[in-house]
């Protein structure tokens, strides 16, 4: 049995740990000013802006949340492959898709329900955003179709 | 933790596991044994296949002689077609080709080819196998609610499986969902076993390029099967609320997309259809090595190839969808990608047709299996090339011409396949022999027939016969000269064919009892499974094996006999 | 433990322990099915300008806040791997217990939060917005749920110094559920 034995126990020590000193509370300081910066990014009301601290900082903030508290980057490179493949074969999806579900008209066809959606929907949000009255939350019954 | 072999001479007769002491309950049914969950998964697959083959011959009989009162069934009406149709869709893909190709096959053949004693989450595999029983159960028990079995195709699309008032099923089509959604986590906890498992729990001296064939194939299709469920997984969510509840996920007039669920849909079911027919390549590959006594002609390459049909098989799903009214300029590129998928599965085609060229093939009824799983599966690829291509699609869409091309590759991988893998490891998983005589009129019997249904309906969808209808009668441009027979002669020959299954069962429940007694080797083959007794005790090997070559060195000159078993040590030099 | 493990469990080819392969296959899978949702999502949303009538009145307060507690339970979650690397099992289950407020304290505050928005009209079926809004966080929120089951598990475990290779595995589980959430607040909060 001896040769056929396991080559290394479940316990083995991982390729990572020992002698590895993050300070995961610095860590974590950096992804909560992070997270502020994120909810204050859109009160400037500047598009551009809005959208970099919105997704901009989830980017990072996954990035910093994968190296650290995950030690993917301690893992074999192919882990680190895998994930982003996964992720990869989603942008292929929404690639795939998008034609023909974001986009509501294209080369001779015309999505005519989704456009009329869209109208009716925005015709509601702006009564309720301009008419007065009816406080912010005015939209939700607007958009009703029962 | 291996015990003796003496249990061997009685595992698994049926006769003897009431003496057992482990009782029978625990044995067969709360096992964590990957061979027993094996089985669990192989005769559960057996049971739905019943199901599976009622049903198509209730409603091929309705198709053929319409308001006939279908024996043993009774008066087909079109609310009947509709479940039948969709459980027959269903049952068969998900709880036949799946659970017996990859479940099945995987859970059996994956510690024992690789030389280990179990997988290496053993409880989760229990937990997997009961989550998949719960499935079937949930799905059968949807055959007896009010309205009957969901009647919105297998495929699903919605409004038509989203609302009541189209499918008629109020309460079959939540059940169904929830079935096949119960499946799906079955598979991807078997599936992360699996691949865990081989990945770390190879036999000492296995590398990667000694795996066998079949075992590389089942990992890769796991792998196919995960990364492309998702989609299909959130989309099942939504539709589920869809029904039940009211929402508009697939509804554009409140701001949903139908096309999103076809999209989601095929996203997972065009990779699926390699994650069925990659464990079928990879039995035929393992059959063909054995009985040509020839080593696999190009190892790698079959390698390759199945990942390139893995890689590629994500990036051709809209082929589904080509009348669906999806943009014409993505049809395009579908179209380009869906041809280019074809090139490494006819390399994978060629690679097996060379390792046939100058062996010694011995025709034994898995071989046969397998040379008959080549010739059928290549005529059901190469129609696909007429509706790959966008522009003959448009023709041939939603006609019989659709349904005997995915036949023709389906019935080759869920029943060709199958058939091919139960006779092949018959003696190791149960210590007996089978009938070599019926397995041949079995073989023989099923080709015939299964030939006989689906050419005609060729014929039929070049002309233009449209698929689900449920009465031809009402259509005279359907009931031109001669079509008629020809589904009459489809119909016929899918009861022949269902007939010469109850050989196979009776071979297959004989040869359980009364088989003659399997030695540990008997075909002579090298992969590690061999190696154990037939059947493996619990725990497979008396020793657990190391490794010192690849799978397929047969007629290997160094080699004392034309087989080289992958643990004999070389000769000291 | 009365379960006897098979040889295969003590076997690790890849360097890998086996435990910690299989999380990184689960969260594979997970990716796939969290883009599923929010793929179909983010081509709705840009597909439907009206959307942003709808987004404007979920509470980015209660979101913020929610991603603070996430971020938090993570930080513990870290802490316990690394007190389980020292092999202090009790130190890990102590922090493995704040990991489980965390996501109790993160329930609790969807609870109250959802409670007023079906209270204000917004619910699953109003709209498709709302749908997606609901069905998303609900499966992530299913998703902590399990997560936290799963803790309290490895946690009693690990009090007893059993084990504690599943401290970093449930981590990293954890992680990805925090990562989740760190798109899904930009998407269902920020960008109104």
């Amino acid at each position: 049995m001896s040769d056929t034995a396991p080559a290394a126990p479940t316990a083995a020590p991982a390729p990572h740990g020992e002698g590895h000193h993050t300070n995961y509370v610095k860590i974590w300081g950096i992804l909560v000013v992070l997270l502020v910066i994120s909810v204050l990014g859109p009160m400037l009301e500047i598009r551009a802006v809005t959208l970099i601290t919105a997704f901009g900082i989830a980017l990072v903030k996954a990035y910093l949340v994968a190296k650290h508290f995950m030690h993917i980057s301690l893992e074999r490179k192919w882990i680190t492959y895998l994930m982003v493949t996964m992720l990869a074969l989603m942008l292929v999806m929404v690639g795939g898709v998008a034609p023909d579900v974001l986009k509501h008209d294209g080369l001779r066809w015309e999505n005519v329900a989704a456009k009329e959606s869209v109208k009716k929907g925005n015709e509601a949000g702006e009564k309720a955003a301009h008419g007065g009255g009816h406080g912010e939350h005015g939209a939700a019954p607007a958009g009703e179709h029962h | 933790m291996s015990t003796a072999t003496a249990e061997a001479g009685h595992g698994h007769s049926h006769d003897a596991h009431g003496h057992h002491d482990e009782g029978f309950i625990k044995k067969y049914f709360w096992s964590t044994d990957h061979k027993i969950i094996g089985f669990q998964y192989m005769f559960t697959g057996m049971f739905m296949a019943l199901i599976g083959g009622f049903t198509v011959y209730a409603f091929r009989m309705q198709l053929a002689f319409p308001g006939m009162s279908v024996p043993g069934f009774g008066r087909v009406t079109a609310h009947d077609y509709n479940s039948l149709v969709t459980t027959h869709g269903s049952v068969m893909i998900f709880w036949v080709a799946m659970p017996v190709l990859i479940a099945a096959l995987g859970n059996y053949l994956i510690p024992l080819m690789i030389g280990c004693d179990d997988m290496v989450f053993p409880r989760i595999n229990r937990l997997s196998y009961q989550i998949f029983l719960l499935s079937a159960v949930v799905l059968i028990a949807s055959f007896f609610v009010e309205g009957g079995a969901f009647g919105g195709a297998w495929t699903a699309y919605p409004p038509l499986s989203a609302s009541a008032a189209y499918n008629l099923t109020p309460k079959g089509a939540p059940l169904w969902l929830i079935a096949v959604a119960l499946e799906f986590v079955a598979f991807l906890l078997g599936g992360i076993n699996f691949i865990t498992t081989v990945m770390n729990s190879r036999a000492p001296g296995m590398k990667m390029f000694d795996v066998p064939i079949v075992v590389w194939m089942i990992i890769i299709a796991s792998i196919l099967f995960m990364a492309s469920v998702g989609p299909l997984v959130a989309g099942a969510v939504m539709l589920l609320f869809d029904q039940t509840v009211g929402t508009g996920f697939f509804d554009p007039s409140r701001g949903g997309d139908p096309v999103l669920w076809q999209h989601l849909f095929w996203f997972f079911g065009h990779p699926e259809v390699y994650v069925v027919l990659l464990p079928a390549m990879g039995v035929v590959a393992e059959i063909i090595t054995v009985f040509s006594r020839k080593k696999l002609f190009a190892y790698k390459t079959v390698l390759y190839t199945a990942i390139g049909t893995g890689v590629l098989s994500f990036f051709v799903w809209a082929h589904h969808q080509f009348v669906a009214g999806i943009d014409p300029r993505m049809a395009n590129i579908f179209s380009v990608t869906t041809l280019l998928i074809s090139i490494p599965v006819a390399e994978m085609v060629f690679v097996y047709i060379a390792t046939l060229y100058g062996g010694s093939i011995r025709l034994t009824t898995p071989m046969l299996w397998a040379l008959a799983f080549i010739g059928e599966f290549l005529i059901g690829g190469v129609t696909g090339i007429f509706l790959g291509s966008s522009g003959s699609d448009i023709y041939f869409h939603d006609t019989y011409f659709v349904i005997a091309h995915f036949h023709y590759t389906f019935f080759p991988i869920a029943f060709i396949g199958s058939f091919a893998a139960i006779t092949y490891w018959f003696p190791k998983m149960f210590g007996k022999m089978m009938n070599e005589t019926w397995g041949k009129v079995h073989f023989w019997g099923t080709i015939v027939s299964f030939n006989f249904i689906f050419i005609p309906l060729f014929f039929l969808g070049a002309r233009g016969d449209h698929r689900r209808i449920y009465d031809y009668t009402h259509f005279p441009d359907l009931m031109r000269s001669g079509m008629q027979e020809l589904r009459v002669l489809a119909t016929l020959a899918l009861i022949v064919l269902l007939a010469f299954q109850v050989i196979f069962l009776v071979n297959f429940f004989y040869s359980l009892v009364k088989g003659k007694k399997a030695e540990q080797n008997p075909w002579k083959a090298n992969t590690l499974e061999w190696v154990a007794a037939s059947p493996p005790p619990h725990g497979n090997f008396p020793e657990l094996p190391t490794v010192y070559r690849g799978p397929y060195e047969y007629s290997h000159p160094e080699a004392r006999d034309d087989y080289w078993p992958q643990n004999q040590p070389p000769a000291t030099a | 433990m009365a379960f006897p493990r098979p040889i295969a469990t003590t076997r690790s080819v890849t360097g890998i322990p086996t435990g910690r392969l299989a999380v990184w296959w689960v969260i594979a899978s997970e990716i796939v099915i969290f883009g599923g949702v929010l793929g179909s999502y983010i081509m709705h949303r840009l597909g439907h300008s009206d959307w942003q009538y709808q987004s404007a009145n979920t509470n980015t307060w209660a979101g913020a806040f929610n991603t603070l507690v996430l971020l938090t339970s993570s930080l513990c979650a870290v802490l316990a791997h690394q007190a389980a690397e020292k092999k202090d099992g009790p130190k890990a289950a102590r922090f493995l217990m704040f990991t489980v407020l965390g996501g109790l304290t993160f329930l609790v505050v969807k609870a109250f939060e959802w409670t007023n928005e079906i209270k204000h009209g917004y619910t699953l079926t109003s709209n498709t917005f709302w749908s997606f809004y609901y069905t998303a966080a609900g499966l992530h929120g299913f998703h902590v749920l399990a997560g936290m089951v799963i803790m309290l598990f490895v946690a009693a475990d690990a009090r007893k110094n059993r084990e504690l290779q599943r401290v970093e595995n449930i981590g990293i589980y954890w992680h990805f559920v925090d990562v989740v959430w760190i798109f899904l607040f930009p998407l269902l909060y920020i960008a109104k």
